[in-house]
């Protein structure tokens, strides 16, 4: 773990297991349906859209483009504190979900980042279990 | 699907008898949540004339009723503590309308209270929910964060600038009716559009007047049916019609970052009662942050998907506009506990009685009250008419 890291930490549960797995290794794992034939997030074993099981893992190409993203200057939670101004987002990926996320590696201003750039994963770990997919410009 | 011919039944067969607030609001650091749900839950059965022991069916959120009903010494014999943030307490009257029809209750009381304001340990969060694993780790944490994602998406499909202009639009009317409301937050203290636009930074692109206030606050709600209504102290508001939902929990779920679910709930509601929106006198929205308002005014269909910031414009929404918006100030000036959404009720009631004072609207007869919970994710409408 990085040293005093204090900002929560996902406690992995029983169906994103593999998801936290994949990222430990660098793969942003998708769950997909099999009758739908489209990939969703988050991971859940039942498909939000037709309600069955026949669902798998597939893994994303980690290229996306910014839905939305915002600065934050006032931490809402204290682990926060070092990191402001920082840029909490929702992305679109590739291949079709939205998940939230925060873009790095780009300057915290509303002038450098815009809402369709071009984006794809990077990994942050953050313990010996978990690392964070994260974003930056592509 | 809601059956309309049995909602439209329903229309007016249940009346709001009592509404009050806490002995205070604001800053209350020597009381407990529970102690606000009592006292508004005491205040609102006195402006009803009705005793407690009347009281049968019991609506909350936050605590269970069993929590709020033993402090009060009720036992009721109709339960719901449907919780879905701050729109809770409007989707409870929906609720109470039936409970009263089906016979499973007569007097029905809605309590609040919280103490955003002395209570500022956060909840750790439940890791089996969604949003501990895929939104906190990211510091999405809480409402601000969160509206603040969604109004830039809303910034960039419909302009950045007169997007802004309309927040600022909103957040200075919102003040002019709070400095006209002796107990609200601001009274005392005015916001010119200069001081919105310097003011600071909270989560880009909300300045702080944007996001809404964090008070101690109780409030509650006493609803039977029009019969009964009759023999009250006031007499009753009708409740001519209620409708609720919600189509996302964590936020990056939210199907349109830019509608509510009011766009099921006001069309639902105004269609029970027989209503178009240009029959209403008065809109209380719930406005825990200026883009809420925004995105909840072309939601409930009183304008189109980016509309709004023309319909907000030039101050139509402040004292003397056309088009009276949160007359006691609105989460932003007023007051802001948390989950909000009873005040919006409240305040309706009032303005429909004429209880309100030097904001007093003329000829105030058909109100919306309308609550958003969670992040921006379930709603509740009520159109309540003057008898």
């Amino acid at each position: 773990m990085a040293d005093g890291y204090n900002k929560p930490i996902p406690i992995p549960q029983p169906e994103s297991d593999n998801y936290w797995e994949g990222a430990k290794t660098g793969e942003l794992r998708l769950r997909k349906c099999d009758d739908c034939n489209q990939a969703y997030f988050y991971p859940r074993n039942i498909c939000p859209d037709c309600g069955n099981n026949n669902t798998s893992w597939i893994v994303a190409s980690g290229n996306a483009k910014i839905h939305t993203f915002a600065i934050v200057h006032r931490p809402p939670h204290p682990g926060f504190m070092d990191d402001i101004p920082y840029v909490p987002a929702i992305v679109e990926l590739e291949e079709g979900p939205r998940m939230a996320t925060q873009i790095v590696n780009v300057e915290a201003d509303p002038s450098k980042i815009s809402i369709d750039m071009a984006v794809k994963v990077v990994f942050e770990s953050i313990t010996d279990e978990i690392s964070l997919p994260k974003f930056e410009p592509a | 699907m809601p059956v309309m011919d049995k909602l439209k039944n329903l229309s007016g067969t249940a009346a709001i008898v009592g509404v009050a607030e806490s002995d205070k609001i604001g800053r209350t650091p020597d009381k407990g949540p529970l102690e606000l749900h009592a006292e508004a839950g005491r205040n609102a059965l006195a402006d009803a004339g009705i005793d407690k022991s009347e009281v049968d069916g019991v609506f909350t959120a936050g605590y269970s009723t069993y929590d709020v009903a033993e402090y009060m010494g009720i036992t009721p014999h109709f339960t719901d503590s449907t919780s879905v943030g701050g729109s809770s307490f409007v989707i409870h009257i929906a609720h109470a309308i039936a409970a009263i029809q089906a016979g499973y209750c007569e007097v029905a009381l809605i309590t609040h209270g919280q103490t955003g304001r002395s209570d500022r340990a956060r909840a750790g969060g439940n890791p089996g929910l969604p949003s501990a694993q895929y939104e906190a780790p990211y510091g999405i944490i809480g409402p601000p964060v969160a509206y603040s994602l969604a109004a830039n998406r809303y910034m960039h499909q419909y302009g950045e600038d007169r997007t802004r202009e309309a927040m600022a639009n909103i957040a200075v009317s919102t003040r002019k009716w709070a400095n006209m409301n002796e107990k609200a937050f601001f009274y005392d203290t005015p916001m010119t559009f200069d001081e919105y636009h310097d003011s600071r930074w909270i989560s880009w692109p909300f300045h702080l007047p944007d996001c809404c206030l964090v008070t101690d606050a109780g409030a509650a709600i006493v609803i039977t049916s029009a019969e009964r209504a009759k023999s009250t102290k006031k007499g009753g508001v009708s409740i001519l019609g209620a409708a609720e939902g919600h189509d996302h929990a964590v936020l990056h779920q939210m199907p349109d970052l830019t509608r509510t679910w009011g766009r099921h709930s006001g069309p639902q509601a105004l269609e029970m009662a027989g209503l178009t929106h240009d029959d209403l006198d008065l809109a209380m929205i719930y406005d825990s942050f200026t883009y809420t308002v925004l995105a909840t005014l072309e939601s409930l269909g009183f304008c189109g998907p980016g509309e709004s910031p023309d319909f907000v414009a030039d101050q139509r929404t402040a004292p003397g506009g056309d088009f009276p918006l949160n007359t006691n100030g609105g989460g932003l000036s007023y007051t802001h506990p948390g989950m909000y959404g009873i005040f919006t009720v409240v305040e309706a009631v009032r303005q429909l009685r004429g209880e309100t004072g030097k904001r007093q609207l003329d000829d105030c007869n058909l109100a919306m009250a309308h609550g958003t919970g969670g992040l921006l994710s379930s709603t509740g409408t009520v159109i309540l008419g003057r008898d």
